[in-house]
């Protein structure tokens, strides 16, 4: 048993200073956009969250620029263009995909252009890792308040929207119908997976972000019967798969071939993935015998 | 008092149209709609598709703007102010349910109690029981625990109206509710619904562009054509003068064994326009846009 343990949890894991911000700032954005996601997938809205994490990439890699948290930018970016998304007619499919693809190709070019800045500035091409993979281990204590103030607003919404979140995403002329306000509910909603995508943005990485907003929701959605506990199936999915993310991540330290560890967001992608293949199995063979 | 009261509650109309009238993109949609529906009643809104049906209860729902004309539900004058209130039900035409959303059918009644408000609804006893009255109403128990998306086309509607009547409206609109039925759901649907609107003394509208399934328990008739509307009594609308004016051309009204068909003449043959599902319908209903009948 205990040969088991120390395999699993290498020497100086539990002592380990990023260790242990690691597993707090992750546990809160994996969290975050476990819930959040949950809706995002109900209501159908993992275009938009996509979208919302390639643009994080320019708010991103601007905040480096401007020597702030790179949270600010992702964060930034991502409720603009919820925003914008809104105006511009987020809400017609047609419009939709237009709009998201033009303002899209934008974002992610400006995107190029600061991350070229980053590079020449620095002279590393450190920061392109950071913005678009994370930086779990490197992230530092202090951020942890900021990475808080940003995920509590986001759980907040959708507490507080719940139900009207939930009728909206079965039928928007169901829940206007029964008196909600359907197009500030989803304005709301956007911004609570923009917080969400950015927080994803900030461990996992802009470019994995989704994985980890929509990943964990579509395993919960298989496999729970109530919305409510899909919700929270979907938040505790993306803790488990980010901390054993973070375990294997510090265990890999002693693999070949750089003995330099790999990177979190691959194990904590691979987990969510092999996750969902395996409930899309069970699912399937549960449907033929019942 | 006790006079003045019951006086304004005999004249009160639950749903009063006047006049409305809506213009799209040049097109008259609706022109000059006006009827009224008193407490309880039961009244078909019927027409072929095109002829403006969904429009006017999208307008009754203050989803649409009107270019003239007025809708008061309940003495209110705002749709908005009405949904507010929870006066109107509303059943819209058949949505895809997704199989994979864990909303249980129960979960679907208890949003209509109380959708609309804010926070995590906190397990109550007199809650459950609502719902599972309601459920219950509509022979929806069976399969109060499954998803919505895997239920049969009937199932879902029962949900729906159980939905739609649990806040305990005072007028139940119902869009199309019997499209894509089949025979035997469709007339169990109307049962179920004449049954429990008499208990709960609910005014309803339902639209369809069949309307002998309706007549035994249609109390009155709303027929629309064109964008035009004629209301009464059965026999006072489905007459051959009167539907001929609404047509703007001559049209039969044929009674073969108790059904009603609507037939014109077209050339050397003739085209049924109401009354008969097969030739009501278009060739393709399914391709018609959800939120506008054109």
């Amino acid at each position: 048993m205990s040969a088991v343990f120390r395999l699993l949890f290498a020497p100086g894991f539990f002592t380990s200073s990023p260790v242990h911000t690691a597993l707090v700032i992750g546990g809160i954005a994996a969290v975050v956009s476990g819930v959040v996601g949950c809706f995002t997938v109900l209501r159908g809205q993992s275009y938009a969250g996509h979208a919302l994490a390639d643009l994080s990439v320019t708010g991103g890699s601007a905040s480096f620029l401007a020597s702030i948290s790179p949270l600010w930018g992702f964060a930034g970016t991502g409720v603009l263009a919820a925003g914008v998304m809104d105006v511009i007619g987020f809400r017609r499919p047609r419009g939709r995909d237009l709009a998201t693809g033009i303002v899209r190709g934008a974002g992610l070019g400006l995107a190029a252009l600061f991350l070229y800045w980053d590079t020449t500035s620095t002279s590393t091409t450190g920061v392109a890792i950071t913005v678009l993979f994370g930086s779990m281990f490197t992230i530092g204590n202090s951020a942890v308040p900021l990475v808080a103030a940003f995920g509590i607003p986001a759980l907040a919404i959708v507490t507080i929207l719940y139900r009207p979140l939930l009728l909206s995403s079965v039928s928007s002329d169901l829940a206007a119908a029964r008196g909600v306000r359907v197009r500030l509910t989803g304005l709301a909603c956007l911004v609570a997976i923009a917080l969400a995508v950015s927080l994803a943005a900030m461990t996992v990485g802009a470019i994995l972000a989704t994985a980890l907003l929509v990943g964990p929701a579509a395993i919960a959605l298989r496999v729970t019967s109530t919305p409510g506990r899909a919700t929270l199936a979907a938040g505790l999915i993306a803790v488990a798969a980010t901390w054993l993310g973070i375990v294997l991540a510090y265990d890999s330290f002693n693999w070949p071939p750089s003995h330099d560890g790999w990177p979190v967001s691959f194990f904590i992608v691979v987990l969510i993935f092999v996750g969902f293949v395996a409930v899309q199995l069970f699912g399937r063979s549960r449907r033929v015998t019942g | 008092m006790a006079v003045t009261m019951a006086a304004s509650e005999s004249t009160g109309q639950v749903l009063a149209v006047d006049g409305v009238s809506v213009r799209l993109a040049g097109r008259q949609i609706l022109d000059d709609v006006r009827f009224a529906l008193g407490p309880g009643e039961f009244v078909g809104l019927i027409g072929a598709n095109g002829a403006g049906k969904t429009t006017l209860l999208r307008v009754i729902l203050g989803f649409q703007p009107t270019t003239a004309g007025s809708v008061r539900i309940g003495g209110e004058a705002s749709a908005a102010a009405a949904r507010g209130r929870g006066l109107v039900g509303y059943v819209p035409q058949k949505i895809q349910l997704d199989p994979d959303m864990p909303v249980r059918a129960r979960d679907l009644v208890g949003l209509g109690l109380d959708g609309h408000r804010l926070g995590i609804p906190l397990p109550s006893r007199q809650r459950r029981q609502l719902v599972d009255e309601m459920l219950a109403a509509v022979d929806a128990g069976r399969f109060a625990n499954q998803r919505v998306g895997n239920l049969s086309g009937g199932e879902q509607q029962r949900v729906m109206i159980a939905h739609a009547l649990v806040s305990k409206p005072r007028l139940l609109l119902l869009d199309e509710p019997l499209a894509n039925l089949d025979i035997r759901s469709a007339q169990e649907i109307i049962a179920l619904l004449a049954k429990i609107t008499r208990q709960q003394h609910v005014s309803v509208l339902i639209s369809a562009h069949e309307m002998n399934p309706l007549l035994p328990v249609m109390d009155r008739v709303v027929y629309m054509a064109g964008g035009r509307a004629a209301s009464g009594t059965t026999d006072e609308v489905i007459r051959e003068d009167v539907l001929s004016e609404l047509y703007g051309h001559h049209v039969d009204v044929i009674n073969v064994h108790g059904r009603l068909l609507v037939v014109a003449h077209a050339g050397e043959g003739f085209e049924i326009l109401a009354g008969d599902e097969t030739a009501a319908a278009p060739a393709h209903p399914d391709h018609s846009p959800a939120g506008l009948e054109l």
